[in-house]
């Protein structure tokens, strides 16, 4: 029986509608007075120009997209590990930061002894091998002792688990190396900006675009090509029969962890070689934003995990100055939001929100309904 | 020696008692029936053999070694296969991962291959598309898929949970053709089976279940002609 659109319309729908209208609106209306707000008077026909150059929003631009590649790298984490055990894993942040954190001493060590600017590749090289084996070894410890026990318990049980071994990292770093920020080293030669076809842009973020362009195209490879990433995939699909594969299920498991845990130890330590400092607090927002990244990509979906980041990291550094700085709110904010910058977490969660309501299966994930859980 | 051999095994869901003391033995080179009506505990017997469930009570043995307190990748090592009940191959993989996930177990990178003809030559069908992703495949391609991939371990034992269920006639046949073929290139097969009549007319001998205990057993052709078997099963 066809029943007439108004009769469809519920309550909840109209809400809905009107959340989503309501977004639109503020986009479209923020950006529009931000590509104004070099105008003397909103009704002056001017031809669309921000009071920003191009440079600053290719410089945002940038930002966003080495700000999203972190998040990619710490997503393809949350995301692998969803993707076989249909668990979050919301230690992972701290597993980031536990990378960051321990490699900052040798990259401090290196700094002293004038090693790290001696020989910069090396060091970097160093300094990343050191947070990754250290994260993975922390991400394979939690896998043993907080989620192994528990496969076969509800799945709340794993999750409880998670968020205490969370707090149990942070307070353990910082019981042993205290509560301050500390100074990361720099590289001398990531300091500075490279011009590239006569644009500017800065060395450390060029760098940290890079590293994890590549690490995310070998793990890529990896799960793609290899006999092992096959079986990593398989096993995500149908434990069971992977098992009746001759699978070695749990061995697959640790792969998992391994493998996230050695890609966030890696972002922790782009993520400081950008924000120069580490602190044991640090996994807290990255590895939230992270996780957001995975759910709008596709929790499971292993592209959808990285195009998730970028998109996030992207919008979040672009959003603030290009919805929020324009916005207009007669009586209130006549000439747009003050310090729009400050609300980039709110542009990230607003995003979260609108992905569960409106698209729960992400980017590139299928309906989550299909999905045996 | 018996290939395997089952002894008075029980297995419980909870407080259900699902297999009441099944005993039973699969020879070298045999096809063997598993008959029995929806819910006897047919498809709780295979995934017992393979290691999914464990036994209460009771040994499962394969050539004598008491397997089931193994898990079930070891198992697959030890030569089992098993195709289990409603396909379930992987649908997110293309038909050749998912026979290289068959062949897992194995090293032999000449014998995968000439395995991997072998299944072609059995099922043209799947080479035609060897790339495309496997839930993309209609359901008889599926099954002749999920078939195959078993096939890839080249087990001593392959277990096949109701190979023929929801296919075309013409496909049954093929799949049954298929199963005696696999059988006389030198596989040991257990076979469940809703269509009991087809499988006595190509297994050596059978066994029909009820509610998880061993009601009768024998030649294929002395369960085709029980008069039990018939009226129950065979539709006559
Ligand atoms: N996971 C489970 N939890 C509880 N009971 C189960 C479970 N799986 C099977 N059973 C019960 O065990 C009994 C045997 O089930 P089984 O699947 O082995 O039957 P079957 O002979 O394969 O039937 P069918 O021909 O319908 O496939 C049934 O009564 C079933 O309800
Ligand atoms: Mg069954």
């Amino acid at each position: 029986m066809q029943r007439s659109f108004w009769q469809r319309l519920s309550i909840i729908n109209t809400y809905l509608w009107a959340f989503r209208l309501s977004v639109l609106l503020v986009v479209v209306w923020g950006s529009l007075g931000t590509f104004q707000a070099g105008c003397r008077s909103a009704l002056t026909i001017c031809d669309f120009k921000s009071k920003y150059a191009p440079n600053v929003w290719l410089d945002l631009l940038v930002f966003g997209l080495s700000q999203g590649s972190v998040y990619a790298l710490i997503a393809l984490g949350y995301t692998m590990v969803y993707g076989i055990l249909r668990m979050i894993n919301f230690a992972h942040g701290d597993v980031f930061m536990a990378g960051a954190y321990t490699a900052f001493y040798l990259a401090a060590a290196f700094g002293r002894s004038g090693f790290l600017n001696r020989s910069p590749l090396i060091s970097l090289a160093a300094v990343l091998a050191l947070a990754m084996i250290t994260a993975t070894a922390i991400a394979l410890i939690l896998e043993r002792v907080a989620y192994r026990p528990l496969r076969r318990a509800p799945r709340l049980v794993p999750l409880i688990s998670a968020i205490g071994a969370s707090f149990f990292l942070e307070y353990a770093f910082r019981g042993f190396f205290g509560s301050g920020f500390q100074a990361y080293p720099e590289w001398q030669i990531f300091t500075g900006e490279w011009v590239i076809a006569g644009i500017g842009i800065l060395r450390t973020q060029a760098v940290v675009i890079v590293a994890s362009v590549l690490l995310m195209a070998a793990l890529y490879t990896f799960v793609m090509r290899t006999k092992t990433g096959t079986a990593m995939r398989a096993v995500s699909e149908d434990l069971e029969v992977a098992s009746l594969m001759g699978i070695d299920v749990d061995r697959v498991i640790v792969i998992t962890f391994g493998i996230g845990g050695a890609a966030a130890g890696a972002a922790g330590v782009l993520y400081a070689l950008v924000f120069k400092q580490v602190h044991f607090f640090m996994g807290f927002f990255p590895g939230i934003k992270a996780f957001t990244a995975a759910v709008l990509g596709g929790i499971g979906n292993i592209p959808g995990a990285m195009i998730g980041g970028l998109f996030l990291g992207i919008f979040e550094s672009v959003g603030p100055i290009l919805f929020l700085e324009g916005l207009r709110v007669p009586g209130i904010y006549p000439t747009g939001i003050p310090a729009p910058y400050q609300l980039k977490d709110v542009i990230a969660f607003t995003m979260l929100v609108m992905v569960l309501i409106f698209r729960p299966s992400g980017i590139l994930g299928e309906r989550l309904a299909t999905k045996k859980a | 020696m018996a290939l395997l051999d089952l002894e008075s095994v029980h297995v419980y869901y909870g407080n259900i008692h699902a297999l009441k003391g099944i005993s039973l033995t699969v020879e070298e080179g045999e096809i063997v029936a598993l008959l029995g009506a929806n819910g006897a505990g047919k498809t709780t017997t295979l995934r017992t053999i393979s290691g999914l469930l464990r036994p209460r009570e009771g040994r499962v043995r394969l050539r004598g070694e008491p397997i089931d307190t193994l898990p079930p990748h070891v198992i697959v090592y030890k030569g089992i296969g098993h195709a289990p009940e409603g396909r379930r191959i992987f649908a997110r993989l293309t038909v050749e991962e998912n026979l290289k996930m068959g062949a897992y177990a194995r090293s032999d990178a000449q014998g995968i291959r000439d395995d991997m003809d072998r299944v072609f030559v059995l099922f043209p069908r799947l080479k035609e598309r060897i790339a495309q992703v496997a839930g993309t495949l209609s359901g008889g391609e599926q099954q002749m898929l999920a078939i195959g991939r078993a096939l890839m371990a080249r087990p001593r034992l392959l277990l096949l949970d109701e190979p023929s269920m929801g296919l075309a006639p013409v496909l049954v046949e093929q799949i049954f053709e298929t199963v005696k073929s696999i059988n006389q290139q030198g596989t040991t097969i257990l076979l469940v089976e809703q269509n009991a009549y087809m499988a006595l007319t190509i297994a050596h001998r059978g066994y029909v279940l009820q509610t998880g205990e061993i009601a009768l057993s024998g030649r294929a052709e002395e369960l085709q002609a029980n008069e039990e078997v018939r009226r129950a099963y065979l539709g006559g």
